[in-house]
């Protein structure tokens, strides 16, 4: 990460996401850097596109992308920006930069996986600042009305919501029939193990929390 | 009475549904009731998703289903549809390098009744600013037919403008190109209408020496087909969208040649006024006899 520079790429958005992102792609995602485009992977949506160094030296430290691309961040010819770009980077789901966009997109495909009868699962990072779009809620709702038990989004809370989410941020997924979990951002056992939490039939929200001062 | 676009997209698109197991249709509450649950088959049926009011989810969603090789057709109120998740379409769906079929009803004043909030004059000029959509105001309902298989089998960005206004015939063949519809003498002024326009225009224009030309696909502009038909040095382009609308590619298409432009569609999109379409179609002087008012001097 510390090769990666920039006025931009929001560090410490970056360093709150590194250990969730390490556990998924260490211990929990069925991802092949040598297959990324089989049909029955693991996908893994960054909606908070802000501060990506920490994915970036994730996917090269998996193999999906050379570690000797991180030296170009944010350079006109990189594939790396400031914000990840699907059509540069090998590996990459969604494109994200503009906050709000990653749940809707993570239950249209959930939805087309589980038609497809595949049992790859969706994941689709967001922060608790994030939430404050209220595009998410929409999407929120729709997931747990439509059942979608093979997708899992996660919270890296780093404390960035303007007005905070009195009664925590799970209660906002619960709501709506989730099977929410919160965990210590920073213990990747906890953060692991998570994952394995029963949702049959809801979809599955991962609380992490990682400090505040955006961490 | 031509049959009704909009009865025309749902009979269009449950046979996409029922025969191809790759198209999708996502809706947000309005529209469902127009499928038939009674004769879709239940792998049809769960590939209509209706995600309730929530048209910003209805485009990220569908961008979800394109990116997992689903074909989404997705239908709305030309303001919901549109205007209203714009950034999801510009983003979820474009910048993903995502495909969607988007339908709206409701055009310009078919929702006269219920007021600004239901009408979108401004579509047309909003999704011509995205690169890689094809947007298209079928002028009868075999135009849009031929527009929605044309985009699914092509698994496109396309933006089909649906009207409550039907041409009396079908104008075009489906190519995207400029007809003629009446041939004026070599110096007369040309008059380029836009879909549902035509008929009110070939009206207005009766007893002039113009020639009038007809298009309703307005991106990609058949520039080619313009610049072959007009042999005169005046042209007005008369749309039922904000005035202007397609007017640059107009321009583009004729920029080597010294031409007086004349811009006639809807200059005043806060009418503030209810009522029937006609009444707004004629406030917008936009019937024959507000075209012909407008175009009457045109030389």
């Amino acid at each position: 990460m510390s090769i990666m520079t920039g006025d931009e790429k929001h560090s410490r958005a970056s360093t709150s996401t590194l250990d969730v992102l390490w556990a998924l792609y260490d211990r929990v995602l069925q991802v092949d850097p040598d297959d990324p485009a089989n049909a029955d992977r693991d996908r893994f949506f960054l909606s908070k596109g802000h501060g990506p160094v920490a994915y970036y030296a994730v996917l090269a430290a998996r193999g999906f992308i050379d570690p000797e691309s991180l030296r170009s961040f944010g350079a006109f010819t990189s594939i790396l920006g400031h914000h990840p770009d699907r059509k540069l980077i090998p590996g990459v789901e969604i494109s994200s930069g503009s906050l709000g966009q990653g749940i809707a997109l993570g239950v249209g495909s959930a939805y087309a996986i589980r038609l497809s009868g595949s049992s790859a699962r969706v994941f689709v990072m967001i922060g608790d600042g994030e939430l404050d779009e209220g595009s998410n809620h929409e999407a929120i709702a729709l997931a747990a009305r439509l059942g979608l038990e093979n997708l899992i989004v996660v919270v890296i809370d780093n404390d960035s919501s303007t007005h905070r989410w009195p009664g925590g941020i799970g209660s906002r997924f619960d709501v709506e029939g989730w099977r929410s979990v919160d965990v210590d951002g920073r213990n990747q056992s906890e953060i692991t193990s998570a994952f394995t939490t029963s949702h049959t039939d809801r979809p599955l929200a991962v609380v992490a929390k990682v400090g505040g001062l955006y961490a | 009475m031509p049959e009704s676009m909009r009865i025309r997209f749902v009979n269009v698109a449950t046979n996409l549904l029922v025969h191809d197991e790759s198209i999708a249709i996502v809706l947000a509450a309005i529209g469902r009731r127009s499928f038939d649950d009674q004769v879709l088959p239940e792998g049809a049926r769960r590939r209509i998703v209706d995600v309730g009011i929530r048209e910003q989810t209805q485009i990220g969603v569908a961008a979800g289903l394109s990116l997992e090789g689903l074909r989404p057709i997705v239908m709305g109120y030309a303001p919901f549809l549109i205007e209203r998740p714009f950034e999801q379409i510009k983003l979820s769906v474009t910048h993903q390098g995502a495909s969607a079929t988007l339908v709206s009803v409701g055009a310009s004043w078919d929702a006269s009744a219920e007021g600004r909030t239901h009408q979108a004059p401004e579509d047309v000029a909003l999704m011509s600013t995205l690169p890689g959509w094809t947007v298209q105001v079928p002028g009868h309902a075999d135009e849009l037919e031929t527009f929605l298989r044309e985009s699914v089998v092509n698994n496109a960005r396309t933006y089909i403008r649906t009207s409550g206004e039907s041409n009396e015939h079908l104008f075009d063949t489906g190519a995207g190109r400029i007809v003629t519809l009446r041939r004026g003498s070599a110096s007369a002024p040309t008059i380029l209408a836009l879909g549902p326009a035509a008929d009110d225009v070939l009206a207005a224009a009766i007893g002039l020496d113009m020639t009038v030309l007809y298009a309703s696909t307005v991106e990609p502009f058949d520039a080619h087909g313009l610049r072959a038909a007009v042999l005169g040095d005046s042209i007005a382009v008369v749309e039922h969208h904000v005035t202007g609308t397609t007017m640059s590619r107009v321009v583009d298409a004729l920029r080597d040649r010294p031409m007086r432009f004349h811009a006639i569609g809807i200059d005043n999109p806060e009418l503030a006024r209810y009522g029937t379409p006609a009444e707004h179609k004629k406030a917008h002087r936009l019937d024959p006899q507000g075209i012909r008012h407008q175009i009457s001097d045109i030389r």
